[in-house]
């Protein structure tokens, strides 16, 4: 919507100093935030940020490359495992496990991705559930990762100090996320990022303009497979327990249905997705808590439906959510956002 | 060599069931080009129903199954009718997340009027009786599912080749705009698609309920079938059929020679092996599309 004037200001982080205020002042919101939260809502965040940066990965390969992935929990499952057992077997700081374990992600998405060169739309859908499932099922199998029994996570020891609490956490995954989201908006708008986007429009077309396919399609799902990779490592740390029975192919579909709503195509979508989804997830675990909507829920239940069977309403919440989203603003979220910020822009006419 | 025999047709039976759905599967995708995950769930609200009016209502058998079929029917054009056409400029990935949206809405009305409990449903044909030909040994459910299946396709193939419904329905499929200069009123085949793939998939559902009836019993149907109608090709209902049947043998074939932990997996690698050669299923013509 604003002109820019040379290919600097097409690419620079910060297009104004406002925009640098309210980063800065942003900043500091999420820093002071765990001083006056309560645990849960730590814990919360802490969830939501390992979130952001799986769908913001995801958002790379779906939204920006125009491909489809309902693996992402293999390489969820990838991180998470990898992480663990090159902590404790391999003995590596926890860093250094993260990155490799992630990198191993990289690796398998490198794999997934040739295939895929040649597929598109549900053939695609169906590689890469088959390859998310077997991901799965094999680390399932294998002892040295727990088997069906699942891994415990190894004490968290980072720079000699030993991470407990969801606070201190939270400044781990907090940072690693912010950093990683503006290494993926640094490139969307850079030569990588418009030959994804390039990918998506008009494929063939963008490879007789002279971007090498093979090299890009195989790179977006590359990175989209690390950001899941990261995120599945810091997840490990959040639940200390993990198992192959988390690493379904739900999760797939929640973390592209968190792009999709969010809103394909831009760098806030997925975070705004993310950040609601998340949210409504882990406040419909404990529904009938909620003060008059519990009861009503609960009397619902008891004369007309089970009442064994009322955790499942988060199914139906979010079904709604998504139809709703679908139907009313097919571009999500940030859809939302940018059509509200036209209407002001432009109003009074 | 009898083993081999006996696990090909086990297999062949188990595959009848995913035809069942990749028929379902296929039939949608040519009518309003979605892959449809909602399959699962819009055979399985029947069969839950079909369970509530033999329980609650004292229905006989031929009744509730009768009344699972309409339910289908009426399901599966509500879907197409209040939702999914509702949905304007639909991209694939916007059309999937609504199916998905919808298959999440009735697998949580499912399980919530119904609790987790695993329950059965009372069929005349039990699953525990065999039939023995020759030294094969053939559960009679099993045999029921495949002379079913077999029906089905038939009537399916008939009804395509020689009804004036079928035939509007194969002409919408194949080009939707001429279909309409030609007076075909599409909204409503597609309507009556959703239906006919939705009462396709319940009679999987209740043939599959006998045995284990739970609210999450057609993810796996669902999955092998659309795996095998992928395989098939999405586009070609006969390879639809192939496909899940392919899927069914190798499965069996795999969990009796190899391995049976990996069963589920090497269906999906045979899948991702045979799409790296004809990408676009075994049957159907490989539509290069235009810059």
């Amino acid at each position: 919507m604003d002109m820019k004037r040379d290919y600097y200001e097409d690419v620079e982080i910060f297009s104004s100093g406002a925009v640098v205020f309210w980063f800065v002042v942003l900043g500091c919101l999420l820093a002071a935030f765990p001083f006056f939260a309560e645990n849960y809502y730590i814990y919360v965040a802490n969830y939501i940020a390992i979130n952001i940066i799986v769908v913001v990965g995801l958002n790379l390969l779906v939204g920006f490359t125009g491909q489809i992935s309902l693996g992402h929990a293999g390489f969820y499952a990838v991180g998470a495992y990898g992480t663990i057992t090159l902590m404790t077997e391999a003995h590596l700081p926890f860093l250094v496990a993260l990155v490799l374990a992630a990198l191993i992600a990289g690796l398998l998405g490198f794999l997934l991705g040739l295939p895929a060169l040649r597929l598109e739309g549900p053939y695609l859908a169906i590689a890469t559930l088959g390859f998310g499932l077997t991901i799965t099922q094999v680390i399932g199998k294998i002892e040295l990762l727990g088997g069906r029994q699942g891994l415990k996570a190894p004490d968290l020891m980072l720079f000699g100090r030993q991470l407990k609490t969801d606070q201190e956490f939270y400044f781990l995954a907090v940072p690693i996320a912010v950093l990683l989201v503006l290494f993926a908006r640094n490139v969307v708008k850079t030569k990588v990022g418009r030959a994804f986007i390039a990918i998506r429009d008009a494929d063939i077309a963008a490879e007789t303009l002279g971007i090498n396919l093979v090299f890009y399609k195989t790179l977006a799902f590359a990175v989209s497979a690390f950001y899941a990779g990261i995120a599945g490592g810091l997840y490990a740390f959040v639940l200390r327990f993990i198992d192959p029975e988390l690493f379904s192919l739900f999760l797939s579909i929640m973390f592209l249905t968190m792009a999709v709503v969010g809103g394909l195509g831009s760098i806030m979508g997925p975070i705004a997705g993310a950040l609601v989804l998340s949210w409504v997830d882990l406040e419909l675990r404990n529904i009938l808590s909620i003060p008059y909507l519990g009861d009503w829920l609960r009397h619902l239940s008891s004369s007309y439906f089970s009442l064994t069977g009322v955790s499942n309403i988060q199914f139906i919440v979010f079904g709604l959510i998504l139809v709703g989203i679908m139907l009313f603003e097919p571009l999500g979220i940030y859809g939302i956002w940018i059509r509200a910020k036209k209407y002001w822009k432009t109003w009074p006419f | 060599m009898v083993n081999l025999i006996q696990m090909i047709v086990s297999g062949i039976a188990v595959g009848s069931a995913y035809a069942l759905m990749g028929l379902g599967m296929v039939l949608i995708y040519k009518a309003s080009e979605v892959p449809n995950f909602v399959q699962g769930e819009m055979a399985l609200a029947p069969v839950f129903i079909s369970y509530l009016l033999m329980n609650s209502y004292g229905a006989p058998v031929w009744v509730a199954f009768a009344g699972a079929l309409v339910f289908a029917m009426v399901l599966g054009c509500i879907l197409e009718f209040a939702v999914l056409r509702r949905a304007k400029d639909p991209n694939v990935l916007g059309l999937i997340i609504i199916t998905i949206g919808l298959e999440m809405i009735l697998l949580g009305l499912v399980s919530w009027k119904f609790g987790a409990d695993q329950r059965s449903l009372p069929f005349p044909i039990s699953s525990y009786d065999s039939v023995v030909i020759g030294n094969i040994f053939i559960s009679t459910l099993d045999l029921l599912t495949l002379v079913v299946a077999l029906v089905i396709m038939t009537i399916l193939f008939l009804f395509f080749r020689f009804s004036k419904l079928g035939v509007a329905m194969k002409a919408t499929q194949q080009n939707e705009i001429a279909a309409r200069l030609m007076g075909i009123r599409t909204n409503r085949i597609k309507m009556v698609t959703w239906g006919i793939s939705a009462m396709v998939g319940s009679v999987a559902g209740l043939l599959a309920a006998p045995v284990i009836m739970e609210p999450f019993m057609m993810w796996d149907p669902m999955l092998k079938g659309f795996a095998g109608a992928v395989v098939g090709g999405m586009t070609s209902l006969p390879g639809a059929v192939v496909g899940s049947y392919l899927v069914g043998v190798i499965e069996h074939l795999f969990g009796g020679y190899v391995s049976i932990e990996f069963k589920s997996v090497v269906a999906f690698v045979v899948i991702v092996i045979v799409l790296c050669v004809r990408p676009s299923g075994l049957l159907a013509k490989h539509y290069i599309k235009k810059v």
